[in-house]
């Protein structure tokens, strides 16, 4: 009987550990640490590395607003979450914000009541097939067996596309992105489809990629962004323009390497200046200290830096801008004005 | 009956409750019923209260919602625009298909590894005891996985069987091909067929199928009624009358005519396109799913084997053969009889326990009702509650089934005893 | 008598023959391989499959393990290293993946400089499990089982040393209230202050009491949270936690079961046939997905917390029916006889009928912590970093993206490890339990 102290401990223990709030911001600082929900693993978006940090595109744009609201990006303490439980672990307040690759839909903004708060990749879904197979278009392949990761909008998507275009499939859905791998590779299935920045990733790790192909049709709008619980405006706007920060930084010319010598005084960009706290009170209209952006940004780079940094053009993955570019360069990436 | 007039009448007063043992139990039954009842009641209000402020109230009505998503292996007709709840029922058809498959081959392996390790063969008995280890004492999951790799990187892919310079071939004369993506077999078809029978308006359940069982049924009844005249015949004069052709007869040519008279003929899987096409298609999560869950069960079920032949003591084979008997009379006369009475009780519940392990078919993406109800609809429509309860409940149900089975078994082998 | 018919038959031999050494083929190597493989035609068919299925599997697996290389950085290092060595053909193991991770799959998240505590922390845990699993140990270690549940939590989370203390506290209290109320108002009233006692303590009491004491000594070691438990550790932390506070539920469940109060009884049937009608993995969707509804809007706690609630309930279910079937076997002359003795209910109990049914279903608890243990890779499918989950994030890593055999069989490996052990002890045990009782 006596054991059953352990559980008086940790329920102790788990109530001081404190009950989630209405006002996350002062959460997170009264915690010291942001909870922030990513993927349990995805090639470039998310991974432990060897020292146990977690490393990835996603994971940051956490340590972004960590280093915003607490100006330190190692005070995150990642949770790791699946398809099923990520909504629940954020609508719980479990985590303060989620960062995991996640569409931003119609329904899950309204009738899940969370606030997507920009958009960090745009993605499409995309289907890679092996080049001897001799298929150049996705409508070639009526009969095939495609194997899909499931806990996504991905199935949806296929089940249309092979409606709309009237032809049949055999669906092998997968769990994780390193099952589908093995049975794409060993023929199991013809098909490999999930957003075409994750076959990219995969197809990059291949023995031989160039045997492969991924197909022309993209057959989804995937906007993968961060979100927030409905209802908490100030928390949702810190997230909102730390990202945003991120993406003007690149379209100003704000890097790691020059952020200090740019924030050390105003310089003639007024736009720069208020984005670096030099000039006006924007980050005192979030309840933030003056230099947020400027630890936000030099707590991985802006966003082109992070970008090259993890699935960028020299790292395995090879992912090209694209869409993700900035506007000025005939991408979507667009930030609002900091004024 | 004299009367003492001097002891006092007991008159009941409040303290009784906790001191006389008359009041007690039930005193103490009542506050545990008012604590369980609180406690139910606040843990209901308390998810009320949740989920009203989450804007989710409990509402079962994405239940008849078109799913939008696609099964592989469908048991009855579904497509994409049916609703959630027979993508429901698909996966509890997949389920309960898996877990049959796989309570009968694990009995068999069971009963077949639990008697080697008992052979005297010493390579044999060693071999099987490293089985049972390993299977025992490595998780359930990892074996999912291990199979559902082994087939992947074993079998050949359907294109290996194409062209003229295959490099896998067929089985069978052309009529069995063993792919990376599951096993064809030729299907039996009817070209004189009876039809469909429609059940509820919700599925179709072949004539053809009900008429063979039911000739199939008839047979060995008859066949049945045959043995035990023969087993009358044998206590009346001791001479055993041979019947087995009378027997096999009797439940063999009635199926064939019956056969025949629907005109059935097998559809051979061909290479068409991607993918084989015709014949009867398992896949390999199917197949994965069956065999890990088979040998995993079998590792206990053959120590329930080994357990219920060594609880036989030695005397009663001794004592057999005694009498005369030969070997493998004693094993189904004197033995089995015995060691079924030990066996079959944890034998059951090892059934239970596959059929619960069958829930982790999404490892390998084998559609069960974990897979459609408690994975894509449950992910698709955000209702994790109503999901979560309606999964439970389908488990207790089959799991109830099956315990009231094991009842009903004991409840019979004791009335045998005794 | 021999000596009479000495002479009168020639042809009886008066002197012993020599013996002789037995056929070449029934004793040393020989005799011994005729007789265990080859004794007929079956077993000798048995025996050739057997030797063929054993060649093949080591011929298929051997090469595979070691033609591999220990010293790559990622994948793609170590396919051209083994390609260098063994030729362009050969494809095997990449162990280097293991020697990066190992600390990783067994440790998580953890700090590295902290390793020591868990480490110690388990050592204890057994320690403490000793005295109580062989009983041939010295009675002072039971010191050391009553101190374990209080020290192990504390060197495993950290924290203050005075949390651990002040819960302590409550059982001192609840024992002190039993030896002054009982006396006073009777033995019923007694246990009812010294159940409630203690419960009050720990929900309102213990927190401040302990924050107040560290305010006033600061003893305490750094604090990790359970988001930073994985590997072997999490599923060792889940299933000792789980299998040490389901024993306590699953006596007094087995007990519910068995008692003549319908209510108790129902109550207790319901949750055991709840329990172990549904399979695990539905009641960790419970605990990732709904457990946080259950509780007071805004209450939140940890998924580990949550998982170990789910685990714990699971076994209990389980620990009540090996703990009934301890019950069931007992003689009911032992019931009778502690009646006769004029014990009450909780002193039959306590002296007489536990301490046999327990020893009983020792090697029932035992099986049941293995499978208990085995399911905890059950908790990978709703996103903790358990041995399985945290080879998925591995292979996310782009340097070991693809590799999967060597990080299972590791992890299979290490399965096999603790639960052969475990099993072997529990036949160990049963062997000494069975000689006891003859």
């Amino acid at each position: 009987m006596k054991k059953s102290v352990i559980l008086g401990a940790l329920t102790v223990a788990a109530c001081a550990a404190g009950a989630a709030g209405a006002a996350t911001l002062d959460d997170v600082k009264a915690r010291g640490k942001l909870n922030c929900g990513t993927n349990t693993g995805l090639v470039g978006f998310a991974a432990p590395d060897a020292n146990g940090d977690w490393q990835g595109f996603d994971v940051a744009v956490c340590r972004a607003v960590a280093a915003a609201v607490l100006g330190d990006s190692s005070a995150v303490e990642f949770v790791p979450t699946t398809g099923k439980t990520r909504f629940t672990a954020l609508a719980s307040g479990e985590i303060d914000m989620l960062v995991r690759n996640t569409t931003w839909t119609f329904s899950r903004d309204v009738d899940l009541k969370f606030t997507f708060v920009g958009v960090n990749y745009y993605d499409g879904q995309g289907f890679m097939v092996p080049k001897a197979l001799g298929v150049s278009s996705a409508k070639e392949l009526d009969g095939a067996t495609v194997c899909i990761q499931t806990g996504t909008t991905t199935e949806l998507n296929l089940a249309d596309f092979f409606r709309v275009n009237n032809i049949t499939y055999e669906p092998v859905p997968i769990e994780t992105n390193e099952q589908a791998q093995q049975q794409y590779l060993a023929g199991a299935c013809d098909v490999y489809t999930t957003d075409a920045s994750g076959l990219a990733a995969t197809r990059a790790t291949f023995e031989d990629p160039t045997a492969h192909v991924v197909l022309p049709e993209i057959i989804s709008k995937e906007p993968l962004g961060p979100l927030v619980r409905h209802g908490d405006d100030e928390w949702a706007d810190i997230v909102r323009w730390t990202l945003n920060a991120l993406i003007a930084a690149e379209e100003y010319g704000v890097t790691s390497a020059n952020i200090d010598e740019l924030a050390a005084a105003p310089t003639t960009n007024p736009e720069i200046n208020r984005l670096l706290g030099t000039e006006g009170t924007l980050g005192e209209m979030l309840g933030l200290p003056a230099d947020w952006a400027v630890k936000a940004i030099k707590a991985g780079g802006n966003y082109g830096e992070l970008f090259e940094k993890y699935i960028g053009q020299n790292t395995p993955i090879g992912l090209a801008r694209g869409l993700n570019a900035q506007w000025t360069d005939g991408g979507l990436m667009y930030a609002p004005p900091f004024r | 009956m004299t009367s003492y007039p001097d002891v006092p009448r007991e008159t009941f007063r409040l303290r009784m409750l906790i001191f006389d043992t008359r009041y007690r139990s039930l005193t103490i039954q009542v506050v545990a019923l008012i604590a369980f009842m609180l406690l139910v009641a606040w843990i209901v209000s308390n998810t009320v209260q949740n989920l009203a402020n989450m804007g989710k109230p409990i509402d079962f009505g994405f239940l008849t919602g078109a799913a939008q998503y696609d099964i592989n292996q469908t048991l009855i007709e579904y497509t994409n625009r049916d609703s959630h709840l027979r993508a429901a029922f698909v996966g509890l058809l997949n389920t309960l298909l898996v877990a049959v498959l796989g309570c009968a081959l694990a009995t068999v392996l069971g009963v077949v590894i639990g008697v080697l390790r008992l052979s005297r063969n010493w390579l044999v008995a060693r071999l099987m005891t490293v089985y049972v280890e390993m299977f025992r004492n490595v998780p359930v999951l990892l074996w999912i996985v291990f199979f559902m790799a082994i087939l992947i990187e074993t079998l050949p892919p359907p294109n290996a069987f194409r062209g003229e310079d295959a490099t896998a071939s067929m089985l069978l004369g052309d009529s069995v091909a063993l792919t990376n993506r599951g096993v064809y077999v030729p299907e039996p078809l009817f070209s004189r067929s009876l039809g469909d029978l429609p059940v509820f308006g919700a599925f179709n359940i072949s004539l053809d199928l009900i008429a063979i069982l039911a000739v199939l049924g008839a047979g060995l009844f008859v066949s049945a009624k045959i043995r035990a005249r023969a087993d009358r015949v044998q206590n009346a004069t001791g001479l055993r009358p041979t019947t087995w052709y009378l027997r096999l007869g009797v439940v063999a040519v009635p199926v064939l005519v019956m056969l025949v008279a629907l005109g059935f003929h097998l559809g051979y899987p061909e290479l068409k396109g991607f993918n084989f096409r015709g014949g009867v298609y398992m896949r390999n999560s199917l197949i994965a799913l069956w065999l890990a869950l088979s040998f995993y069960t079998a590792a206990f079920i053959a120590e329930i084997v080994r357990g219920g032949i060594l609880a036989i003591s030695k005397g009663q084979s001794e004592a057999a053969a005694a009498l005369g008997l030969r070997p493998n009379r004693i094993m189904s006369l004197v033995i089995l009889p015995q060691a079924l009475r030990v066996i079959i009780p944890p034998l059951i519940s090892q059934y239970l326990n596959l059929t619960k392990n069958s829930s982790l078919a999404i490892a390998v993406g084998y559609m069960d009702i974990t897979g459609t109800l408690g994975g894509i609809t449950m992910n698709q429509t955000g209702r994790e509650l109503e999901c979560v309860l309606m999964l439970m409940l389908v488990y207790l149900a089959i799991s109830l089934a099956i315990s009231m089975g094991m009842n009903w078994y004991n409840t019979r082998v004791r009335l045998v005893e005794r | 008598m021999s000596g009479t018919h000495a002479h009168s038959a020639a042809f009886v031999r008066d002197a012993m023959l020599p013996q002789e050494p037995p056929p070449a083929t029934s004793v040393g190597a020989l005799g011994w391989l005729r007789q265990n493989l080859f004794s007929s035609w079956l077993n000798a068919i048995l025996t050739v499959l057997s030797l063929a299925l054993i060649g093949y599997v080591l011929a298929a697996i051997l090469p595979w393990i070691f033609q591999s290389s220990w010293s790559a950085g990622s994948l793609a290092e170590c396919r051209d290293q083994i390609k260098a060595a063994y030729g362009s053909e050969a494809s095997g193991a990449c162990w280097a993946v293991i020697r990066e991770r190992w600390l990783q799959l067994i440790f998580g998240f953890y700090p590295s400089e902290l390793y020591w505590r868990p480490i110690l922390g388990f050592a204890l845990a057994l320690a403490g499990m000793a005295p109580v699993l062989f009983t041939g140990l010295p009675r002072k270690m039971l010191y050391l089982s009553l101190a374990a549940p209080f020290v192990v939590p504390w060197l495993l989370w950290g924290g203050t040393v005075w949390l651990p203390v002040s819960v302590a506290l409550g059982f001192v209290l609840g024992y002190a209230a039993q030896r002054i109320v009982a006396p006073l108002a009777g033995g019923l009233l007694g246990a009812v202050v010294a159940g409630l006692l203690p419960v009050l303590w720990w929900f309102l009491l213990a927190g401040p009491f302990a924050t107040l004491l560290h305010q006033i000594g600061p003893l305490g070691i750094e604090p990790v949270s359970s988001r930073n438990f994985g590997g072997f550790m999490l599923s060792i932390t889940i299933g000792l936690t789980a299998i040490a506070l389901s024993l306590p539920i699953g006596v007094l469940l087995a007990l519910g079961r068995q008692s003549d109060l319908f209510i108790l009884r129902a109550i207790c049937v319901g949750f055991i046939e709840l329990i172990r009608g549904v399979p695990l993995i539905t009641l960790l969707f419970v605990a990732s997905l709904l457990l946080n509804y259950f509780m007071p809007p805004g209450t939140n706690f940890d998924i580990i917390l949550r998982v170990i609630i789910m685990v714990t309930l699971f076994a209990s279910a389980y620990m009540a029916e090996v703990i009934r079937g301890g019950l069931a076997a007992l003689p009911k002359g032992q019931y009778e006889a502690a009646d006769a003795l004029g014990l009450d209910y909780w002193k039959a109990q306590r002296l007489v009928v536990m301490p046999q049914a327990l020893k009983i279903s020792i090697p029932g608890i035992v099986s049941t912590f293995i499978g208990v243990f085995k399911d905890t890779t059950l908790v990978s499918i709703i996103g903790l970093l358990d041995p399985v989950g945290f080879s998925n994030s591995i292979r996310a890593d782009v340097n070991w993206n693809g590799i999967v055999w060597e990080l299972y069989g590791f992890i299979a490996l290490m399965f096999f490890v603790f639960c052969f052990s475990m099993s072997r002890y529990s036949m160990y045990l049963e062997r000494k339990l069975r000689t006891e009782h003859r």
